[in-house]
Formats: structure tokens, C-alpha cells, sequence
């Protein structure tokens, strides 16, 4: 007889994602499958998919979904979380265009109303979607369609640093920012989703977790090297770790 | 209970509380800021919720998320929050999410002025967003009319599944009357078994949604909206027929601006000018009837509005060249007078009267 050792999530459905060799995001659903499975709250989940290369996430994820316009999913999802009751688990699943661009003032009201979702912000660096334009945390220097010479920080500004700037937030109660680009990180940003999820059936307010992704596609390297940029170009501009746990007294 | 003096826009919000309404998104601007303000007290003793938004933006995607839930939700701004507001609409019909937005209209463009306008009627009745929709538009008169429109507006949310439009004007928010909010038997609607609540006790996961990229999907939907367009048209059509019978020639006037133009009305019949008014309750769908059933027998038709001619363009497709229809309209936050517009009508009989 041959022995399980790898099952699809029961967080996840059975559709095969249309994510390019060597991005991340379908490690990322992965996780946040898993983490819903584990916590027993697939049913008790709506998730809302943003606009970005995870627009198709409401075919993904195994629970009720809305899909959210550009930038609006932290006031969609507050929309929902507001008038459910209280035991519903409400997330956003939002890449950098969609969170630190067009919805800036979205995700800033609901972390400083202490809306209680979790959002899991996947930073990327670009414009994945759209064909690779500058996003807001494309690193100074990066080449991009619509910053062929490198984001100059005269033209272009600087990398917005999200998990810093919300964490500043008297209603944000959890915000990591994880990476994905070995294992131990996987294991890593898994154990922070979890604790996102927590934070929220707990009742503690605004939680998010950033996790930092790959795109060979518009990076134009291959998947491994992607990997290595995540580690040696990103990570650099965009350390890890926690940098609100309320309950932790931090 | 008896009639009550209340502000239009205190009418506005304790009608839809009246309908059912527990949940609130908005945004404040004036003239409707009494609306916000009279839901921020009101929604909690009804075990509902208030919540201010940081813009129009998030408001109506607010309101998008409570529609997906399944509950009872509306908005209200006025003119520049309501073009902000213009990208979640579009949503809310791709998504076919039942929701009432008012729009209390002042001047425009721009910032404009706060003063009462119709100058939205195209936003309105003609898409404003982005997309091939219709969205159903009531323009009520008076402050009992808001009442009972407000009811048939959650009612029409709900049974198509759309957005629907509550249009006024500054004056119709400022103005005090006394209404009488009256219990009415609550519909028989559908029951909201699409909506996202998450799945426990309810079978498998459900979506809200309106991305559709395969055309062929897409036509089919856009079809089903088309369709369901028709039946609001059958069914939805309002509006009120004033001295209309005997008319050689018809005033044609929605919300405030048709007071106005009946005391003109009356004063011009006193000269002994026949003439009666169409006053359209529903712009969109817009009532097309009482102009097939008028155009062959009156001399002509005069629209009033305050905007620079916008309504006019639908009554002349109603009229369809059978008869003149002039246009008569204010701008600005300019309200047309009851003497401007009996000017106007006894120009259009001749001038002779
Ligand atoms: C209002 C609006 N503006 C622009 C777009 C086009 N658009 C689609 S996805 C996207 C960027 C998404 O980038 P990101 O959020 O970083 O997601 P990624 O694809 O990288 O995962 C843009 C600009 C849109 N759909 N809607
Ligand atoms: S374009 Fe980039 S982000 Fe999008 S699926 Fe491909 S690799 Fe992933
Ligand atoms: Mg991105």
C-alpha cells in the first residue's frame, strides 16, 4: 500500500491555478488553505479577491468569496465583517498595486478603524497583471516597463514600506511581514497567517501579514533566481519580521 | 401613527429605516449632511450600524460588501460624492448586488454650488459608470412621496437584484412637510440565496462577482441584465398624469421643480391656457406612455428643468417629432420661478393670452 504524503488542502478547491512556473502566489494560497482547514473555519470564511494576477482567487479558495474592485477590498470586506455575525472570519488577499497604490486609503482606514480582517498583502515589487509596470514597492533602480531606467528616486519616489507605516496604526493588532522564498520561510509566514486568522477570531482588531512573492514573469529572471532577488534585493529594503502583535506586547 | 414635521433629508433616512434599511455607508456633504448625521443616531436603536467612511470611494464599496452579505444597505451623497462613487455602481450591477443610493443633488460641475440642481439626470438615468447598464432612478416630489417610493425602492433592489437610484434636489432635502410613515406589508421578494456568508449550513462556497473574461460569459450576462431591464420596464414605470386630459399643451417636470411648474399650472388655466403636466416619478425606466397617449392631441410640450436641458432629451425621443417640445431650465443652484415658467408657457400658447 502506498502511503499519503501530500494532499491538496481541503482550503483550497480543485481548480488548477493559472499562476505562471515559479510564482509564489500559489504557495501563498497554499498557505492561507491550509491555515483555514487547520483552524476549522472554512465555513465560517468569505475571503474577497482583489484586482492583480490574483483576481481568480474567488475560483481558489474553498469558502464564500467577493470580488472586490481595485484597491477596495479592505472597505468591501468591511462591508461584510460589519453586518455578519460576529463568528464569520473575513480576509482580504491583495498584491502591492492593488493595497499600496490605488488602495492606499483603503487599507490605511480599515488598519486605523481596527476593522477586524486579516489581509494577506503580497508584495511582488510590480505589476504582475498588467504586464510588469512600476508598483509603488518596486526597489529603487528596478527596471520596469514604466520605469525602464531603474525607479529613480527623483522621478519615481521611494518603496513604500507597508508593514512599518501600518504598524504605526493604533487600530492595527498584527502585522508581520514574511518571505517565500525557502522553506524555512514558508514555514515561517505559514505560523504568521495563522496567528493573522487568530488575532481576527480572537477579536483583536486589524491584522495583515506581508508576504514577500516572487514574479520571473515580469522580473524577466528565471524561478530561481526570482528566489535568490526575493533573499538578496527585497528582503534588504523590506526586513522581516513582527512588527505589531498587540497581544504580545508589541 | 400620526403625521409627523420632519426635514427631507430626516424623511429620507427614517424611511429607509421604515424599510428595512439597518446598514449605513456614507460619506458627509452638503446639502444631505442631515441624512448622515440623522442615520448616525438612528441606526443603533434599530440594532443596525452607522459607519462614517473615509470617502465615497470606500463608502459604496462598503455598501458592495453589505450587499454581498445579503442585508439591507444603502448610501447617499450628493452630486461630487456621487461621482466618486460612480466605479462601485458599476460593480454593484456586474455583481448584481441590490443596494439604494440617494443623490441629493446641488450644482455642478466641479465643486459647484450647494445649492439645489437636476443636473445629474444624465449620471442618473444614462449609465454614469462605466459598462452597459441601466439603473432604476425615482425623483420624488414630495416628502410623503419619499416614504412610499423608498419601500418600492428596496423592494425593486432586492426582487431585480440592482442598485437603485433615489434622486433629489437641495430643496427637497431642506424643505419641511409633514409625512406620515405608514406600515405597509413587506413584499414577497426572493429569498438572497447567493449571498456570501460564508458556507456553514449552506452547501457549497458561493461568489459575488463581476469579472466575467471569457465574451461569450459575458454577452450571456450582459444579455441577462438586458432582460431583466425589460421586465423593470413592464414593471416598474411610474409617474402622474396633472390635468393632462383636456390639455392643449403639457408642462413636463420631475421632482421639485414639477411644484413649481403646477402652480404655474393653475395660474396659466386661469388665463384660460389649457394646459396640464407629465410628471415622470421614475426617469428611468422613463414613462413613455403618457406621451404616446397625449402627442397626438396637444399643440406642444414644455420641459422645466433645473440642469441645461437633460430630461428634455427623453421626452422628445417619447414625442418622436409629433409635436414641439421646448425647454425651459435654470442652472447653478438657480431654481426656475412660478413666474418664469407661466412666462414660458404662455409663450409656447401663442403668446397672446
Ligand atoms: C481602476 C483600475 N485601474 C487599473 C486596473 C488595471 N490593473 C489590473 S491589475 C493591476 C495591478 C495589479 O498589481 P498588483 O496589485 O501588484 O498585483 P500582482 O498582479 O502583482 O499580483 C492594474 C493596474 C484595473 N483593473 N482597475
Ligand atoms: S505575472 Fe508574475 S505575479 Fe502574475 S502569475 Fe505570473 S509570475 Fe505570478
Ligand atoms: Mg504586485
Amino acid at each position: 500500500m502506498m502511503e499519503l504524503v501530500f494532499e491538496r488542502t481541503n482550503g483550497l478547491t480543485e481548480k488548477p491555478t493559472h499562476y505562471c512556473p515559479g510564482c509564489t502566489h500559489g504557495i501563498i494560497h497554499r498557505l492561507v488553505g491550509e491555515v483555514l482547514e487547520e483552524m476549522d473555519i472554512i465555513e465560517d470564511t468569505v475571503g474577497v479577491a482583489s484586482v492583480g494576477c490574483s483576481v481568480l482567487a474567488y475560483d481558489y479558495f474553498n469558502c464564500d468569496m467577493t470580488q472586490a474592485a481595485h484597491g477596495r477590498a479592505p472597505a468591501v470586506a468591511t462591508g461584510i465583517k460589519r453586518v455578519l455575525p460576529k463568528d464569520r472570519i473575513v480576509f482580504t488577499y491583495q498584491g502591492d498595486g492593488d493595497l499600496a497604490s490605488i488602495g492606499m486609503a483603503e487599507i490605511v482606514h480599515a488598519a486605523a478603524r481596527g476593522e477586524n480582517i486579516t489581509v494577506i498583502f503580497v508584495n511582488n515589487a510590480i505589476y504582475g497583471m498588467t504586464g510588469g509596470q512600476m508598483a509603488p514597492t518596486s526597489l529603487v533602480g528596478q527596471k520596469t516597463a514604466t520605469s525602464p531606467f531603474g525607479r529613480d528616486i527623483a522621478l519615481q519616489g521611494s518603496p513604500i514600506r507597508v508593514s512599518e507605516l501600518l504598524a504605526t496604526l493604533d487600530g492595527a493588532s498584527y502585522i508581520e511581514r514574511v518571505s517565500t522564498h525557502d522553506v524555512a520561510s514558508i514555514i515561517k509566514a505559514k505560523k504568521a497567517i495563522r496567528k493573522a486568522f487568530e488575532t481576527q477570531k480572537n477579536g483583536l482588531g486589524f491584522s495583515m501579514v506581508e508576504v514577500l512573492s516572487t514574479c520571473p514573469t515580469n522580473w524577466g529572471i528565471d524561478p530561481k533566481e526570482s528566489l535568490d532577488w526575493v533573499k538578496e534585493k527585497m528582503i534588504p529594503e523590506y526586513p522581516l519580521g513582527v512588527y505589531k502583535d498587540v497581544k504580545g506586547g508589541k | 401613527m400620526g403625521k409627523v414635521l420632519m426635514k427631507g433629508n430626516e424623511v429620507i433616512a427614517e424611511a429607509a429605516v421604515h424599510a428595512g434599511c439597518k446598514y449605513y455607508f456614507g460619506y458627509p456633504i452638503t446639502p444631505q449632511s442631515e441624512l448622515v448625521a440623522y442615520m448616525a443616531k438612528r441606526l443603533p436603536e434599530v440594532g443596525g450600524l452607522f459607519l462614517q467612511a473615509e470617502s465615497e470611494v470606500a463608502a459604496i464599496n462598503m455598501v458592495y460588501g453589505a450587499a454581498s452579505a445579503g442585508v439591507r444597505v444603502m448610501t447617499s451623497s450628493s452630486s461630487p460624492g456621487v461621482s466618486l462613487k460612480q466605479e462601485g455602481i458599476s460593480y454593484l450591477v456586474g455583481a448584481e448586488l441590490p443596494a439604494v443610493i440617494i443623490n441629493v443633488m446641488r450644482g455642478g460641475p466641479g465643486l459647484g454650488s450647494i445649492q439645489p440642481s437636476q443636473s445629474d439626470y444624465f449620471q442618473a438615468t444614462k449609465g454614469g459608470g462605466h459598462g452597459d447598464y441601466q439603473i432604476p432612478v425615482f425623483a420624488p416630489a414630495t416628502l410623503q412621496e419619499i416614504v412610499d417610493l423608498m419601500q418600492d425602492a428596496f423592494d425593486i433592489a432586492d426582487r431585480y437584484r440592482t442598485p437603485v437610484y433615489i434622486l433629489g434636489d437641495g430643496m427637497l432635502g431642506q424643505m419641511m412637510e409633514p409625512v406620515e410613515f405608514t406600515e405597509r406589508k413587506a413584499a414577497e421578494l426572493p429569498p438572497k440565496d447567493w449571498a456570501t456568508t460564508g458556507t456553514r449550513g449552506d452547501g457549497g462556497p458561493k461568489i459575488t462577482n463581476s469579472l466575467r473574461l471569457d465574451p461569450d460569459d459575458l454577452e450571456k450576462h450582459n444579455n441577462h441584465l438586458q432582460e431583466k431591464y425589460s421586465k423593470i420596464k413592464e414593471n416598474e414605470v411610474r409617474f402622474e398624469n396633472y390635468l393632462t386630459e383636456d390639455a392643449d399643451y403639457i408642462v413636463v417636470a420631475y421632482g421639485t421643480v414639477s411644484r413649481i411648474a403646477k402652480n404655474a399650472i393653475k395660474k396659466a388655466r386661469e388665463k384660460g391656457i389649457k394646459v396640464g403636466m407629465i410628471r415622470p416619478i421614475s426617469l428611468w425606466p422613463f414613462p413613455e406612455k403618457p406621451f404616446y397617449e397625449t402627442r397626438e392631441n396637444v399643440k406642444a410640450y414644455l420641459t422645466v428643468e433645473m440642469s441645461a436641458g437633460q430630461m428634455v432629451e427623453d421626452v422628445r425621443l417619447a414625442v418622436n417629432g409629433y409635436k414641439p417640445v421646448h425647454f425651459y431650465g435654470r442652472t447653478g443652484g438657480m431654481v426656475p420661478s412660478q413666474e418664469d415658467i407661466l412666462a414660458e408657457i404662455i409663450k409656447m400658447a401663442g403668446g397672446d393670452q
